[in-house]
């Protein structure tokens, strides 16, 4: 593995071989080909799936064509969130400022698609230009009567979970500014559940038959209205910790409302965020509850299992996925199928993720933190991996090396959450890996 | 406080853009880039630009494409980009090894005024290790398109590469943004014709590559260094397109009067004359490009496309009905709207709307100058958004829509059809291969027309037709 950039070389370690904690939460290494992304598009993931929202991009046009619609985040109402909407600055605004452009674009979007409220995601050359933006907003939320929201997202202004804390910011504007409502004493709000193909859908239903309220999904098929009053709640629970877990930490601080983190992927930790819910609110027959809906899906998800576990069994995987608590989810995942995780990594991951990485994985088995293409093509080969599990940018690696792959982010099309998602897991690694295309591949 | 010195001191039409038809510069050079041989991309500027722009890229072409930033920190958009350019310039160069690091600016690097050249000036004194050639095409996001971004590395590839030289044989091609399946049909042709051509970029095999057994750092294929060289002493370039970046520029506050096609550049300074045709869709434009092949070679087209322009005439005449009259909405880059405006005109098909994102000023004239039929009777709209057409749409109903996957939503609005071509394709697979140009290229956009039509009829029809 001599072939690496030098001062990534702390940014990998093998289990087993080297015993120095991995390097990271740090910047991406210039020309080092990161997977990872900017300020802007770590807020705009996060507030991305709010649908009863505009969401307007200030800035040149690149920032708004790239991020038209390209995730799989459901709406069981306004589609308001799927297009694409910018001030598309030229050249002279970027000399005389964009502040007048931003006023009209929004008050001429408010008043056509009437959102309940607004986000403003400044881009790069905002920042540079120094356009008031909060100003504006300012204004237009007395002229128009909704929050205008500025999400000050330049892209050179950190990383990518930089990104992710200014989303939380953002909606904490919204947050608490609705004292009307009175849920149940069996209340939470859902953080960090992005409803990626519906999979918010199946974790509603699964807390019903719980018995548990749901107050509001951050930001999964979010609503404005639903996070004015996320405050009533009695307890957040955060699935992806790595983008949510500032506003849950600020929730507590101002309001109270303890958090917990789970994990929505695979039987253990799906039903292990069931029976902490129930464990929560100490309640008996929520417990019970929970017993019984996790009895009756895995009575009939471990039988419908085994044929594809037969298949996989001994099959080695590679993981590169944004956030690390995801792959952790994975690696149990995917031993349940007979598995083994040979590469595991993320670009996001904080130093207690990799540890918690590292024992979980055996030995041998390749960590890394921000990881290329040249890596990730080498720690493949390196390993023998037959599958890859990552995103959009990874899947031409994998494919091109003749490698399954399978989709576990943001565009996927197909629910990986809950139970019925780790049997369209089990069908999509199985498609993957057992192909009688690879055949060709010698 | 917004009354300012500003753009909209007048306080006029401005519109938002929404769903915007067009895409940033930096892309369009990346594309060109890959073009060449040994060339790995670099944007100077936030990372989000380049993997954006990867993430988009790869969606079309579903190949690998590695393309390097320079990670600005907020340091380097307070005290400047050079740390982070050279940074990144030897990390490229340690990992990638290449012949080539093909630099675009972003609007960030452009507005706090970083000066690459003098980067580059700089780099060769310090203590940098290795070599590579570099080039520098000035793309920031607020000027122009990412077609602008295109020909402008184009441009600067031919710019400092050129040599000039007794004139060759052989000549220069500058294909313009096409499918990496029509590049390989222009090759086709012009070694059936038996002259030396130069694709320059050429990127049908760095963009669609054959599955791998090691990973390629960087892919085969694109126009050699030697080709790019060679191109100031070839006997002639034929550049595909009528608009290229030769317009206002979206939003620019002055021209700068720069030379602007690699092409261009070449007949200025080198002598090589310069044929200029619309990208050769349909006979009418076909016909141009043989014809000046013809004249360059002084051979007759070879039987092999006389045959295939007579069946396409054939295929023409036998599905005439099916298309006369219908209304399309053509949308995309500006020189591909042209081409494809000037074919559907020759088939009868009226445009109803002919929209683009890009903003030269020339595009109403250029349709007008190449659709004969009913030229006169097209909406030409530049600086247009897909909201903006939906609505047209919505107002107009046409009977088939025409360009890249972004419209399909449209299309599925209102019940038409769609033909996909064009860039992006993010919906199908093959989308990179879809061919457009030559006598075969129309051949198959002609069936997919025409079979898309009758397919629309047969669906809406009460009475479930098996025979035409």
């Amino acid at each position: 593995m001599n072939q690496f950039l030098k001062d990534r070389e702390t940014q990998i370690v093998t289990k087993g071989k080297h015993s120095a904690e991995i390097a990271c939460e740090k910047k991406s290494l210039a020309g080092s080909v990161s997977q990872r992304a900017c300020v802007f598009c770590g807020s705009r993931v996060v507030l991305y799936p709010i649908a009863d929202a505009l969401h307007v991009i200030h800035g040149p046009v690149g920032c708004a064509s790239y991020t038209w619609d390209i995730r799989g985040a459901l709406s069981s109402g306004p589609q308001l969130h799927r297009l694409s909407f910018t001030t598309d600055l030229k050249e002279r605004d970027v000399v005389f400022g964009g502040e007048k452009k931003l006023y009209h674009a929004l008050c001429e979007l408010i008043d056509k698609h009437q959102p309940k409220a607004a986000f403003v995601f400044s881009t790069c050359i905002i920042g540079v230009i120094g356009d008031d933006v909060e100003a504006v907003c300012r204004q237009v939320t007395r002229e128009k009567g909704i929050d205008v929201i500025p999400v000050m997202s330049e892209g050179f202004n950190g990383t990518k979970k930089d990104g992710y804390k200014i989303a939380c910011g953002a909606l904490s504007k919204l947050v608490g500014t609705d004292d009307s409502y009175k849920p149940s004493k069996y209340s939470i709000n859902i953080l960090g559940d992005f409803n990626l193909a519906g999979e918010l859908w199946i974790l509603a239903e699964y807390y019903k038959k719980l018995g548990v309220e749901l107050v509001s999904c951050m930001t999964g098929d979010g609503r404005v209205e639903q996070i004015r009053r996320a405050h009533k709640a009695t307890l957040n629970v955060v699935q992806c910790s790595g983008s949510m877990v500032h506003l849950a930490k600020e929730m507590k601080e101002k309001y109270g409302i303890p958090f917990m983190k789970v994990s929505y992927f695979g039987i253990e930790d799906m039903s292990d965020a069931l029976y902490e819910v129930a464990r929560f609110f100490k309640d008996e027959e929520m417990m019970q509850n929970a017993r019984e809906l996790v009895r009756e899906e895995i009575s009939q998800l471990l039988p419908a299992l085994q044929p594809y576990r037969q298949k996989l069994e001994g099959k080695k995987a590679a993981i590169y996925v944004g956030g690390a608590f995801k792959a952790i989810s994975l690696v149990k995942a995917l031993r349940l199928l007979g598995m083994k995780t040979v590469v595991v990594g993320s670009q996001t991951g904080n130093a207690d993720d990799y540890k918690l990485l590292k024992e979980l994985c055996d030995d041998g088995t390749i960590i890394v933190d921000d990881s290329n293409p040249n890596e990730l093509s080498e720690f493949v080969k390196l390993t023998g991996a037959n599958l890859f599990i990552g995103g959009v940018k990874e899947r031409p690696i994998a494919h091109k090396l003749g490698l399954g792959f399978c989709d576990h982010n943001h565009e996927r099309k197909e629910a990986l959450a809950g139970y019925v998602g780790m049997m369209n897991f089990a069908k999509e690694v199985y498609a993957s890996v057992t192909s009688p295309v690879w055949k060709f591949i010698k | 406080m917004f009354e300012t010195n500003s753009v909209l001191a007048k306080g006029t039409d401005y519109k938002a853009t929404q769903n915007a038809c067009k895409l940033c510069s930096p892309l369009g050079a990346s594309v060109a880039y890959k073009g060449f041989e040994g060339c790995v991309p670099l944007i100077h500027g936030s990372q989000g630009c380049a993997t954006y722009i990867r993430r988009y890229l790869i969606s079309h072409y579903k190949e690998p494409i590695d393309i390097a930033s320079s990670n600005f920190t907020e340091d380097s958009t307070i005290f400047g980009g050079d740390r982070n350019f050279k940074i990144a310039a030897q990390n490229i160069i340690n990992q990638y090894k290449p012949q080539l690091i093909g630099i675009s600016t972003t609007c960030l690097s452009e507005t706090i005024g970083d000066d690459v050249t003098l980067f580059l000036h700089e780099l060769k004194g310090d203590d940098f290790d290795g070599n590579a050639e570099f080039v520098v095409a000035s793309t920031p996001s607020y000027q122009g398109t990412h077609i602008d971004g295109f020909h402008e590395a184009v441009a600067a590839v031919i710019r400092k590469f050129a040599k000039k030289g007794n004139t060759g044989d052989h000549i220069n091609l500058f294909p313009g943004f096409i499918s990496t399946e029509d590049i390989r049909l222009l090759k086709e042709i012009v070694a059936e014709f038996g002259i030396e051509a130069s694709i320059l970029p050429d990127y049908s095999e760095s963009l669609d590559n054959p599955v791998w057994h090691t990973y390629k750092r960087i892919p085969e294929g694109g126009t050699t260094m030697e080709e790019v060289e060679k191109s100031g002493s070839a006997k002639a370039s034929i550049e595909f397109g009528t608009v290229l970046n030769l317009g206002k520029l979206s939003g620019r506050v002055k021209n700068l009067n720069l030379t602007k096609t690699g092409a261009q550049y070449l007949e200025k300074e080198m002598d090589v004359p310069l044929v200029r045709l619309p990208m050769p869709i349909g006979i009418t434009q076909t016909d141009r490009f043989f014809e000046e092949l013809g004249k360059l070679t002084g051979k007759k087209t070879p039987e092999k496309y006389t045959k295939q322009r007579g069946r396409l005439v054939d295929a023409y005449v036998d599905a005439h009905k099916y298309v006369f009259g219908k209304k399309a909405v053509v949308y995309g880059e500006e020189d591909f709207v042209v081409g494809m405006c000037s074919f559907l005109d020759e088939i009868g098909i009226e445009v109803a709307l002919a929209a683009s994102g890009g903003e030269s000023g020339l595009l109403e004239g250029e349709i007008l100058k190449h659709c004969p039929e009913n030229g006169d009777k097209i909406t030409v709209r530049e600086g247009y958004d897909f909201e903006s057409i939906r609505e047209w749409c919505l107002a107009n109903k046409p009977d088939i829509l025409v360009g890249h996957s972004k419209g399909y939503y449209i299309a599925r609005e209102l019940g038409i059809p769609i033909v996909r071509v064009g860039f992006p394709i993010h919906d199908r697979v093959g989308g990179q291969r879809i061919k457009h140009l030559g006598y075969s290229g129309t051949q198959e956009l002609f069936d997919k027309i025409v079979n898309a039509l009758i397919e629309y009829k047969q669906d809406s029809s009460p009475v479930g037709y098996k025979y035409m």
